[in-house]
This record gives C-alpha cells, structure tokens and sequence, in this order.
C-alpha cells in the first residue's frame, strides 16, 4: 500500500504531512507517559511494534495472481490505541523508505496516514466497540486486524485517486479504479492478518494476562 | 488452546498457498499490489514522471530480499524473546482466573 516516492504531487505531499505529524507527536508523548506509569508494559509495547516489523516484511501471493503484504498494525491498536500505533508504524515505514526504496520520504506523511493512523483508528474502533458489546477478545481481533488492514488499502486509493482524478469519471471514478487494483488483492491477506492476530492474541491472554490487565481500560477481559 | 492456534495456522498458510495452486501454470506475474497502482497512475496520467526519487535503492533484488528479510526477522526475533521470557515464567493468572494447564513440550 506504500505510495511510492515521487508518486503524489508536492501539495499532496505537504498536506497529508501536517495531517499526519500531530498524531505522531501526540502518540510519542503517549508513549513516554505509558511506559512512566506502566514501565511493566515496555516489552509488549516492543513486541507489538516488532509484529508490525514482521507483518509488513511479508509480501505474501494473493488469489488475484499479485503479491501485497499485511500492515500488523491492529495488534498495537488494539493494545495500546491508535496514537501509539501511529509513531511504531511511522519507524516502520522510515525504515522502509530509507533503506528498502519501499514507500518514499516524499510520501511518508500521506503513508503514515494510511498505515499507521487511519487503519489503527478503525481497528482500535472495532476492538473497543465489539469488547464492550461482549464479543470475546478473539473475535474483536480478528475484526480489528483485518478491516484496519483494509481499511487502509481504501484510504490508501482515496489519496492516489486524489491526486490523478480520472479524466472522464473525475476523483471518484479513480477511485474506484485503484480500489479494484488493491481490494480484491488484499481480502485474502486481511483474513490472513486477522487470523495470526488471533493467535497472538491467544498467546498472550495465556502468558501475559498480567500485562493485559496494565493497559486496561484499552484492553478488557472478554 | 494450542490446538486452536495451530488450526489458525493452518488456515493462514493455507490461505497463502492456494493463489499458488489457483495460477499454477497460468500467467499470473504476482507482482507487488503496489506495482500495478503504479501502473494505473500511467493509464490516468500518461508520461507522468515521479518528481522525486529514493535517495538510496538496494542495488539489486539479492540485497533487497536481504533487507526484508532481515526486517522479518529482528521483528520476529523480538517477538520470540518476549514469548520466550513470558511463558518460562509460567501461565500469568490474571484475578480469578485459573491457570490452564501446560500443552506438551512448553
């Protein structure tokens, strides 16, 4: 989903920066706070920065004969809220764009926006909202991960639409057109990305309940 | 819960092979999703020229697949040393939860 450097015009560029600054201040103040008053939650928040490491590592084949890869961001919003998400998704993408070519300084604000803001706001919307109607810790991340996944493939055309409208059917007939290029590619591995999630998420209400019930009210036993 | 976990498994890997299975010997390219979005800017905007390029490129795919792997794997690296230390320390009960039993070889 990373727009690629050069791909957005200056202006787009620019705005989607100013966009995406604040919440990646605001969530590294976030951060700085949490681990001040929880310092037992350093290693999950670690963890959960390194699942995004791992998942958006991964290109993996789709039924549609392309390859795209998971975002992992869902697990950390889940855990930890969107803000914090936002600054482990923006190292991520940094890492990406400076050594791997993958994404671009140009358009890293506009790809913060769609990874690690957008995306994680849903997920940490779904998982909040399906907890708190009684939906068990698994099902609620399987939602979160996987429509926060596509989610920000959606938002992802949205911004590719805006900046090349198409000429007869304008922004939205654009629109439509990348979607077609992303969505049918990425429903499989947003399905995948809500199933590993699951498992950790298994994993640690088994061995890290302790840390859990630290970071409440963002998590809540199912 | 093991059991559980493993069927998950299953289902992811299953999930990434069939698209192997499906285009076995067909003409699928499994480019990058990001590729053909590329492609679709040339059809909307022909000759568009990006305005800016990366100021490093991995000099070949060798180095490039190097890198990604080298990003899966401090990520996975990580996540296994925090797994690690959390269940050589055992089940953690939260409050009126009883631990769960050991599943064999853990």
């Amino acid at each position: 989903m990373h727009i690629m450097e050069g791909y957005l015009p200056l202006s787009h560029c620019l705005g989607w920066a100013a966009v995406s600054l604040p919440v990646v201040v605001y969530g590294s103040r976030r951060i700085i706070r949490l681990l001040n008053e929880k310092p037992e939650t350093k290693m999950l928040l670690a963890a959960s920065g390194a699942y995004v490491f791992v998942l958006s590592a991964l290109k993996i084949p789709s039924v549609t004969g392309s390859c795209s890869h998971p975002t992992g961001t869902g697990l950390a919003a889940g855990l930890f809220g969107p803000a914090v998400t936002a600054v482990l998704g923006t190292i991520v993408l940094l890492f990406q764009a400076l050594l791997l070519a993958h994404g671009g300084l140009s358009t890293l604000g506009a790809n913060v926006f769609s990874m690690a803001i957008a995306g994680p706001f849903v997920a940490y919307g779904l998982y909040r909202g399906l907890t708190g109607i009684g939906a068990s810790a698994a099902l609620a991340i399987f939602a979160a991960a996987a429509l926060g996944d596509l989610a920000t493939y959606c938002v992802t055309a949205l911004q590719l639409a805006l900046a090349f409208p198409d000429p007869v059917s304008g922004t939205l007939g654009a629109a439509a057109k990348f979607l077609a290029v992303f969505a049918p590619t990425q429903v499989p591995l947003a399905i995948s990305e809500g199933l590993l999630t699951v498992i950790v998420m298994n994993l640690l209400q088994r061995y890290s309940a302790d840390e859990l019930s630290a970071l409440k009210p963002a998590v809540r036993e199912a | 819960m093991l059991k559980r976990n493993l069927l998950l498994l299953f289902a992811v890997i299953a999930l990434a092979i069939l698209p192997l299975v499906i285009h076995h010997g067909g003409t699928a390219e499994f480019n990058g999703a990001d590729n053909e979005a590329a492609k679709l800017v040339e059809t909307l905007r022909p000759g568009y020229q990006p305005w800016f390029t990366p100021i490093w490129e991995p000099p070949s795919g060798e180095i490039a697949s190097l890198l990604f792997a080298l990003q899966a794997a401090i990520g996975a690296g990580l996540i296994g040393f925090y797994f690690g230390r959390r269940s050589a320390s055992g089940p953690r009960s939260a409050p009126g939860r009883r631990p769960e039993k050991l599943a064999p070889g853990e």
